[in-house]
């Protein structure tokens, strides 16, 4: 006999594997969109997303990979939401995501903690370590990115915007 | 779930209608912008609109209650049922015209979800959570360009203040009044409270840029009742001819 919470965690626990289609280094567990996963008494699973941005190409990606690995798993109903509220931020990103990102070459968002977007922090080059970079665009090759040139090792770079 | 409201959906429809053709005449910039990394940041621009009408006409669907879905509502509405202002429907072949109208829509869509964010539609308190994180970026970008151009070359500068000579008659109609009992329930922002703000912020870039504030007429409008520029049809056209010429097409 498995308990509600057992499963409850179980489904929760393929839910949180589902990479980013953009980014799949880092899970939707990391980046915080997975907001919930929920089991009722029938075993049928209600997953609840958030977009990072509103625009977000990937969210139907996402709810195609978390219906194909929860069937696979063997629950019969899933079903998939997307929600906007509370609005998502680069402060849910947990510091396992955070490391992942930088590891793959996407120096890390500055913490916003509620404040306004867009304070010229100093970004660390991702390859070299270097402080010494300067943003060329702020809008890059997904929403959520801008593209940054390190001045030491010439590199370009990706950073996930604070948003 | 708020309860339907006369004049909610209609509502709904002009923040959507102004987003989704916005974000229509973002992507004509993609692959004809002055340099590449601005290519990616109009396609993003437009893309944070496109979400955001995506969700707006979704919410407008829900509300109308004839079961018109997002889709329906973008490709299968006729020019007069659309109801966005005249400022984003126009075409934007120059890059100074562009950047002066982002300034003006984002610095709008700023107030505006910023109101949004006590309404008492949560759908909306949704939507404009995240879009007023979104658009302060667009603020920022249509900010450094136009100080660019502005406090630029003597042409970059004429250039620039001509861009805002032409778009400058069709700001007036984003501040048309909505109706006062949607003001009044809480669901709609008075875009007449925020109008201040909005101006004022444009302004503080203007000074910045070394431009002036053009003084001109207002046009008329007309656009939340559905009346359109000449333009439009052939905006609309573009944006649904794929929908319409292959229904029910997938990819």
């Amino acid at each position: 006999m498995v308990s509600t919470q057992t499963r409850r965690s179980a489904a929760w626990a393929l839910a949180a594997e589902v990479p980013d289609p953009e980014i799949p280094v880092v899970t939707i567990e990391d980046l915080g969109i997975l907001r919930d996963v929920a089991e009722d008494d029938r075993g049928w699973v209600h997953v609840q997303v958030t977009p990072t941005y509103s625009g977000c190409p990937a969210m139907d990606a996402i709810a195609d990979d978390l219906q194909e690995r929860l069937t696979a798993a063997g629950y019969q109903h899933v079903d998939v939401e997307f929600v906007l509220s509370p609005a998502w931020t680069t402060d849910d990103i947990s510091q396992a995501g955070l490391a992942k990102l930088e590891a793959y070459g996407v120096a890390p968002p500055s913490p916003t903690r509620g404040g306004p977007v867009g304070l010229a922090l100093s970004v660390r080059c991702p390859q070299c370590g270097s402080p010494d970079t300067r943003e060329t665009s702020r809008f890059g090759s997904t929403a959520c990115k801008s593209l940054w040139v390190c001045r030491s090792c010439q590199e370009p770079f990706d950073r996930f915007k604070p948003l | 779930m708020t309860e339907p409201f006369p004049g909610h959906a209609d509502y709904v429809l002009g923040l959507a209608d102004d987003a989704l053709v916005s974000a229509q005449r973002m992507g004509w910039w993609i692959s004809r912008a002055p340099e590449l990394e601005e290519d990616v940041a109009l396609a993003n621009i437009g893309l944070d609109q496109l979400g955001q009408a995506r969700a707006l006409l979704a919410h407008a669907g829900r509300l109308e209650g004839d079961g018109r879905g997002e889709d329906d509502l973008a490709y299968w509405r006729d020019e007069r049922e659309f109801r966005c202002v005249h400022l984003v429907e126009r075409p934007q072949a120059d890059f100074g015209v562009a950047m002066a109208r982002l300034l003006v829509f984002a610095c709008y869509q700023a107030e505006l979800y910023a109101a949004l964010l006590s309404s008492a539609d949560e759908t909306l308190t949704g939507v404009a959570g995240k879009a007023v994180k979104e658009v302060a970026y667009h603020v920022d970008h249509a900010h450094h360009w136009v100080v660019r151009l502005g406090d630029g070359t003597d042409e970059s500068r004429a250039r620039m203040q001509a861009a805002l000579d032409a778009e400058w008659p069709y700001v007036e109609e984003l501040f048309t009044p909505v109706d006062p009992a949607l003001v009044g329930a809480g669901i709609a922002a008075d875009p007449t409270a925020f109008r201040a703000a909005v101006l004022e912020r444009v302004a503080e870039v203007l000074d910045e840029a070394t431009l002036s504030v053009p003084e001109v007429t207002p046009r008329l409008g007309g656009g939340r009742r559905g009346l359109h520029t000449e333009d439009f049809g052939y905006v609309v056209a573009e944006m649904q001819h794929l929908a319409r010429s292959h229904p029910g097409a997938r990819w």
